[in-house]
């Protein structure tokens, strides 16, 4: 089996082998995996509907991704990204509303806030790494807190009290009529553009850009960096506030294209923390992260549709779709086994 | 002859490359055996083979002349074969004992039995004069202790032959001589054993007969009486290797390198280098000698501005550098080939393209408005890997990839080809064979020879003695005296750096003169 050949069955295999487990937990839970699964692949691919609601859930998991895999080829574990993506959230939804300039002004000028509020609180846990070495990991914890009750705190503060802000105008809304009559009325919007343009801007970061060598330098060996004349401290904290704009505009996917507003968050959105297994599955590399999200995002909206469809309860499709990630991302096991097998047919 | 080991023509390949071509290797039972070869001439590569770790593609091998497959290390284990290894594989919180029986345990129903382990240990610790204490935990061991322990783990294992690699690379002169003489207590015990080294001098001293590799190609066994060093560099390297640089007078010119007064002080805040003063000029190398940890490295790093001043003054050139960022004194004229490669001098990570271009990637012509041009960089890689023979695959691998040798090429091409007006080169040899030495060498008195600065620091005395046109010996933070060569001993240079002035040590001949 050549390389190539070994390269294309891994996913494939690891997929069919979640499926499979999957399959066999449903069928000890005395439910229909056949009807289970028909549920997911409908709640995916079976309409149009679907799919545009599908990509629709893809756009934030991109930018997550990318959030996580960028700080990552520096050396860095954001594992902030989801307060990041809040207070994104928020600032979109803000910016949005209060302001009335016409669109080609006030949409950049929101993702920008977006952007620019995600970086800000990913500069925190930046300044403290590069000039206290306090651990990113424990700062980026604790701000996804701060940011989650700030945000709650901010959202009664504008809206006078109440759990819910106003609705962003038209002309900050990602909402697209033509991508959502295309697909029959999903919610589809524009954010899918934004998300792969911002995936280009992270290749040609990294792979174009004097910064892209430098940061690339630094993850890799903070001596050699210095040796080099590097400015180490200025990398790390420019690594996390790049990261965290990322995660910033993955909250203004929500605010300006699926929601149009925010309400009071009772917990995690979960979908920064999901941003971590989105960047490993993906590599840490742009288009790996493509991948990691299509995963994610067709799993998450297509797994809805089994308890309607095919009455699986919630928390028996919660396990399958974990199995088939946790497969998907223990590929490495079956690469081994399939080297084993080529060695086994070698000696005969 | 009676052979406890025969490798026949033994061919190894790793797809297109040929690791291994057609080489025997005869180990006679009693014998220390050495085999000699270039970094990445395939001895670790025939000693994997041996140890069931690869399979070869053709070639035989004979245990006591019974032919026997090797298919993996327990087969290894089980004929008697034991390798102590470069890098020793011991667990640091364990201790000694624990350490040897890992992986087979004896046990008493059910419960390891560390008591009987640890009197067979002491046992044959005692019979090999290893002096070893089994209850000894691993990291309150020195180096040359933990490599008993290897040591003591095959033979534990009932090892009959025993491979060495390498042994010597992290040892002080006075471990080596006692590794010397187990070794031979080894062979009186009637065990055999094969010796992987490139050094020469370890050879002449301990060996019974050398197998030579070159290339991945078996060029012949010799027998070490017979032989000498000059012949073995020959035969390794295929070529003629001068031992004595050869190099003219030197030239030297106005001062480049000024430190005065320059006090450093370590990581934990104690000052390493007190108050010392140098000067190097340009058309001449100085040479640093010294014992490792008198201040060597805090001083390199002061000056190539990795590490703080703590007062003092250093200037390139004239201008004042204390103090300053290490690309600002990268700017002012400073190449600096680092102590430690791995840490400093390369991002392993990165291609050795990337690497080619880490100390100039920021400015034109390899990046331009912050967008980097790798073209370029290639080309540049290109000309470094074909003008300093860096033996690699391309500018595309990884610099992890190369052997120790060609990572040091990669640098010293990297730090030579921006032609410093300054060069530090600290132990650019370390861990080279003669070959790599020689070459090093070559250009580094090129470098002097174009009218360059040259600072080396270095451990081996030889290596001191043979390129610099001055000596500075430092110790304890000062630098003691400075010496011309030619006109000093290796046993004066030893006696300053232990700390005696050279007053005291011509007062003290002096005294012995008189008592005579």
């Amino acid at each position: 089996m050549s390389n190539r050949v070994v390269n294309l069955l891994v996913p494939i295999i690891s997929i069919i082998l979640g499926l499979l487990v999957g399959a066999i937990v449903m069928l000890f839970s005395g439910y229909d995996p056949v009807s289970g699964y028909i549920a997911l692949w409908n709640g995916i691919f079976g309409d149009s509907y679907a799919i545009g609601e599908t990509i629709r859930q893809i756009s934030p998991y991109i930018l997550a991704g990318l959030a996580v895999a960028f700080a990552f080829r520096s050396g860095l574990f954001n594992i902030g990204v989801e307060g990041q993506l809040m207070v994104g959230w928020f600032t979109a939804v803000y910016v949005g509303a209060a302001f009335e300039l016409p669109m080609i002004i006030h949409l950049p000028i929101t993702l920008l806030a977006a952007a620019l509020a995600g970086a800000l609180w990913g500069l925190v846990p930046g300044i403290l790494k590069a000039t206290l070495k306090v651990h990113e990991v424990i700062v980026t914890i604790m701000m996804n807190y701060v940011a989650l009750h700030v945000v709650n705190a901010l959202i009664k503060t504008v809206s006078g009290g109440s759990y819910k802000t106003d609705k962003i105008q038209p002309t900050a809304s990602l909402r697209s009529d033509f991508l959502s009559n295309l697909t029959d009325y999903s919610t589809l919007h524009y954010g899918i553009f934004v998300a792969l343009a911002m995936v280009a801007v992270m290749w040609f970061l990294l792979e174009k850009t004097k910064t892209g060598f430098e940061l690339k330098a630094v993850g890799f060996n903070e001596n050699a960096s210095q040796y080099a004349g590097m400015n180490v401290k200025k990398n790390i904290i420019l690594s996390m506030v790049i990261s965290g704009a990322f995660a910033g505009l993955a909250g203004a996917m929500e605010g300006l294209g699926t929601f149009g507003s925010m309400t009071t968050q009772g917990g995690f959105t979960g979908i920064g923390f999901d941003g971590i297994a989105v960047a490993l599955l993906g590599a840490n590399t742009p288009l790996g992260v493509i991948f990691g999200a299509s995963l994610f995002g067709s799993l998450k909206y297509g797994a809805n549709n089994m308890p309607n469809a095919a009455n699986i309860p919630l928390e028996i499709v919660s396990i399958v779709v974990a199995l088939i990630i946790f497969f998907v991302a223990s590929g490495y096991i079956i690469r081994v086994g399939l080297q084993r097998l080529n060695k086994k047919k070698e000696a005969k | 002859m009676e052979y406890v080991i025969e490798m026949l023509n033994i061919t190894k390949e790793f797809g297109n490359f040929r690791a291994n071509d057609n080489i025997t290797l005869q180990l006679a039972k009693g014998e220390i055996h050495a085999l000699l070869g270039e970094n990445g001439a395939g001895k670790s590569t025939l000693m994997n083979v041996l140890f069931g770790l690869y399979q070869p593609e053709e070639g035989e091998i004979r245990v006591n002349g019974k032919k026997v497959n090797i298919s993996n290390p327990n087969v290894a284990n089980d004929l008697g074969i034991g390798m102590v290894h470069q890098h020793f594989m011991l667990v640091e919180n364990l201790t000694v004992t624990e350490n040897i029986i890992l992986g087979s345990e004896p046990k008493k129903m059910g419960v390891v039995n560390i008591k009987d382990a640890a009197k067979k240990v002491a046992e044959i610790s005692k019979l090999y004069g290893l002096n070893v204490d089994p209850y000894a935990k691993i990291e309150d061991i020195s180096v040359g202790m933990q490599q008993r322990v290897e040591i003591l783990k095959t033979l534990y294992r009932g090892a009959n032959i025993l491979i060495f690699d390498e042994p010597t690379a992290s040892l002080t002169p006075q471990e080596i001589q006692e590794l010397i003489g187990i070794m031979k207590k080894l062979i009186t015990e009637g065990k055999s054993i094969i010796l992987i080294t490139h050094k020469l001098q370890e050879i002449m001293d301990v060996s019974d007969r050398v197998t030579v590799i070159r290339k991945g190609q078996g060029i012949g066994t010799v027998v070490t009486s017979e032989t000498n060093p000059e012949e073995l560099a020959t035969l390794m390297v295929g070529r003629q290797v001068t031992f004595k640089t050869e190099k003219g007078p030197a030239n030297p010119k106005e001062e480049v390198l000024h430190v005065e007064d320059l006090v450093v002080t370590d990581n934990r805040g104690i000052e390493k280098v007190k108050g010392l003063n140098l000067s190097v000029r340009r058309g001449e190398i100085v040479g640093l000698a010294g014992i490792d940890g008198n201040g060597q490295t805090e001083l390199i790093e002061a000056i190539a501005g990795l590490r703080k001043v703590k007062s003092g003054k250093i200037t390139i050139n004239s201008k004042d550098i204390t103090g300053k960022k290490p690309r600002q004194i990268t700017e002012s004229g400073l190449g600096h080939i680092p102590q430690d490669r791995h840490k400093h001098g390369l991002v392993l990570d990165f291609s050795v393209g990337y690497n080619s271009a880490l100390q100039e990637y920021y400015h034109e012509p390899y990046s331009k408005n912050g967008i980097m041009d790798y073209g370029i960089i290639s080309e540049k890689a290109k000309s470094i890997i074909e003008e300093y023979d860096v033996r690699t695959q391309g500018e595309h691998e990884l610099a992890r990839a190369l052997s120790g040798g060609n990572q040091q090429k990669l640098i010293i091409g990297r730090e030579v080809s921006r032609d410093p007006d300054f060069l530090i080169a600290a132990l650019p040899t370390r861990g080279l064979d003669v070959g790599a030495i020689e070459f090093i060498h070559k250009r580094l008195i090129e470098q002097r020879d174009n009218g360059k600065a040259v600072f080396l620091i270095s451990f081996e005395l030889d290596e001191v003695m043979n390129v610099s046109d001055r000596i500075a010996v430092i110790h304890d933070g000062q630098i003691v005296d400075t010496v011309i060569p030619s006109e000093t001993t290796e046993q004066e240079l030893g006696l300053l750096m232990a700390g005696h002035s050279t007053k005291e040590t011509s007062m003290k001949e002096g005294v012995d003169r008189d008592v005579k």
